[in-house]
């Protein structure tokens, strides 16, 4: 059946599971989806016009407001970018602890995505665990840090504040925690037949089509290609650590689910080691208010993919362009191939699947959507469907 | 006599039982997700606020509660509007984060124009970036108090259209 005879159902832009506004325009043959038009930019604020007309000490705390949930890699990713202007090194013990930091997150996050992914296929009961377990992080960041979301701990020439003896030793405690957490999590996403029931052989994305769309982080894991910016170009310390790069074959969503819980053991292994390895020192460096001239790009493996900044400086205190690409921009247009032939009632877990992030992607709108024949459904119809 | 007498027991009665089951909706204009996260936390084992019996729902028609976060963006406005129109009256809307209330950190970005209040009546501000969940929930319980007081006026107004 060709687009044009098909219905189509606009989905969103209010969404109760995905927090943030997008809209969705599927196009159906019965229940089966045929195509899908993905209109995003609900969440477009204007950011990088703003950061220009800012300093870059400024700059920092907007660029910690693109996004709550992965605030910390998105400033670190910007010092990095304007320390490698200024040509300062910051020292050891702040890369150790911008590491720990960066895992931590990875670890609520992705912790998070198993409570959605729990509540998308109506498995309330993994959601509400889930995120019992996610406040065991949430509270050791807040000890850390001070705060519960933004945790401004990166700044440029190093961190702001310590992680002192007791406090590593309580996060060694809460890491260990974590684990025994997780492994129980990877056993439910493999076993537990409700579960296996929605995710095995849905959501369907061939390491081809991977390839084809440029697909990042464990989205991309998940179709078996490896592609880790922690490994294939390294930042901070992350060459003198042992860990591990996950990826599954199986091409559906478990196959996501299983990378990103896997994952999630390789944050603790890297956490443990840093927090060993950290020397002591200083927390950071001096760096002047105005970067000298020129342009650099760094990047840097998100919870959701690999996140790229590009700074462009023109000798004064204000940049003057910052770029800024996230993963899920790459990500989103996977759901083309992933939702063609699959039933309606699947479409939320696979949004979810891709663990979008729409604060962090809209800073650019794209792709308009054509009317064909449409009729008109309410989030409930959705929702009733998906119980079944 | 008997007739208001009657309407006055079930309005009561019906207005215990509402008041115990209030149902609430997140609407994100625009903002850094931070609030939103904190939100959900909200309903999750460690701040439960389920136990003041309050379920989040999709559907604006079916909600009684609206608790928005962010900043409202040309694209937002009307979306905004129009579930803000779609509930059922009385209703109360609480906004949540310093971005919502006066744009806060995204002041000046050419894509935000104005806190939410610029768009709907706001009954209730929760300051914060983000609030912590505690704050969350005060800010919600004290939005119950509010739809109390809302829920005996609208009675007393179809009382006397009543009469
Ligand atoms: S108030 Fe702060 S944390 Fe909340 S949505 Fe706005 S910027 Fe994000």
């Amino acid at each position: 059946m060709s687009r044009e005879d098909s219905y189509s159902i606009p989905l969103g832009p209010q969404h109760p599971a995905l927090i943030e506004p997008e809209y969705l325009k599927v196009h159906l043959d019965g229940e089966t989806i045929v195509d899908v038009d993905i209109n995003i930019g609900f969440m477009h604020r204007g950011i990088e016009k703003a950061l220009q007309q800012r300093t870059y000490m400024h700059d920092r705390f907007l660029i910690e407001k693109i996004c709550g949930i992965c605030s910390s890699i998105h400033t670190l990713s910007y010092c990095g970018a304007v320390e490698k202007l200024a040509e300062v090194d910051i020292p050891e013990r702040a890369k150790y602890i911008r590491m720990i930091i960066a895992e931590l997150e990875r670890l609520h996050s992705h912790l998070l995505w198993v409570g959605i992914a729990g509540y998308e296929i109506g498995f309330d009961t993994v959601f509400q665990l889930a995120w019992r377990d996610r406040e065991i992080v949430m509270n050791i960041l807040e000890k850390i840090s001070g705060n519960r979301v933004s945790y401004s701990m990166n700044t440029i020439g190093g961190v702001r504040r310590d992680i002192s003896k007791s406090k590593a030793e309580e996060l060694h405690k809460a890491i260990d925690k974590i684990d025994a957490r997780i492994y129980h999590y990877i056993d439910v996403f493999t076993k537990d037949s409700t579960i296996i029931k929605r995710t095995r052989g849905t959501g369907i994305l061939t390491e081809k089509d991977a390839k084809k769309y440029s697909i990042v982080g464990p989205t991309a894991r998940g179709s078996g290609i490896f592609c880790d910016i922690r490994k294939d170009d390294t930042y901070l310390k992350y060459s003198t650590i042992d860990f591990n790069e996950i990826t599954h074959k199986t091409l559906d969503i478990e196959s996501r689910a299983v990378v990103r819980l896997k994952e999630l053991l390789e944050s603790t292994k890297i956490i443990r080691q840093c927090l060993n390895m950290m020397p002591k020192g200083n927390l950071s460096v001096k760096v002047p208010d105005i970067i000298p001239e020129g342009e650099t790009i760094f990047h840097a493996e998100a919870p959701r993919g690999e996140i790229l900044y590009y700074v462009r400086s023109d000798g004064t205190d204000k940049p003057y362009r910052v770029k800024i690409r996230t993963p899920t921009l790459a990500n989103i247009l996977s759901l083309k191939p992933m939702l063609k032939n699959q039933q309606l009632a699947d479409m939320p877990i696979i949004v979810a699947s891709i663990d979008p992030c729409f604060s962090c992607t809209d800073r650019v709108t794209l792709l308009d959507t054509k009317t064909g024949r449409t009729k008109t459904v309410d989030e409930t119809y959705l929702k009733s469907l998906k119980r079944q | 006599m008997l007739k208001s007498q009657l309407f006055r027991l079930k309005a009561k009665v019906l207005n215990h039982a509402r008041i115990k089951s209030p149902w609430i909706m997140h609407f994100d204009a625009t903002s850094c997700n931070g609030c939103g996260i904190e939100i959900i936390a909200c309903l999750t084992p460690k701040y439960d606020i389920e136990r003041f019996g309050m379920v989040e729902k999709g559907n604006p028609r079916h909600s009684d509660i609206l608790l928005v976060t962010g900043a409202v963006s040309h694209k937002t406005k009307d979306r905004l509007r129009l579930i803000y129109d779609q509930m059922p009256e009385p209703k109360v809307v609480i906004v949540i984060g310093v971005c919502g209330i006066s744009k806060g950190i995204y002041q000046g970005c050419y894509n935000i124009i104005g806190p939410i209040d610029k768009v709907i009546p706001v009954d209730i501000y929760v300051p914060g970036c983000p609030p912590r969940p505690q704050a969350i929930i005060d800010g919600i319980v004290k939005g119950l108090d509010l739809w109390k007081d809302k829920l005996k006026e609208e009675d007393k107004r179809k009382e006397e259209y009543m009469l």
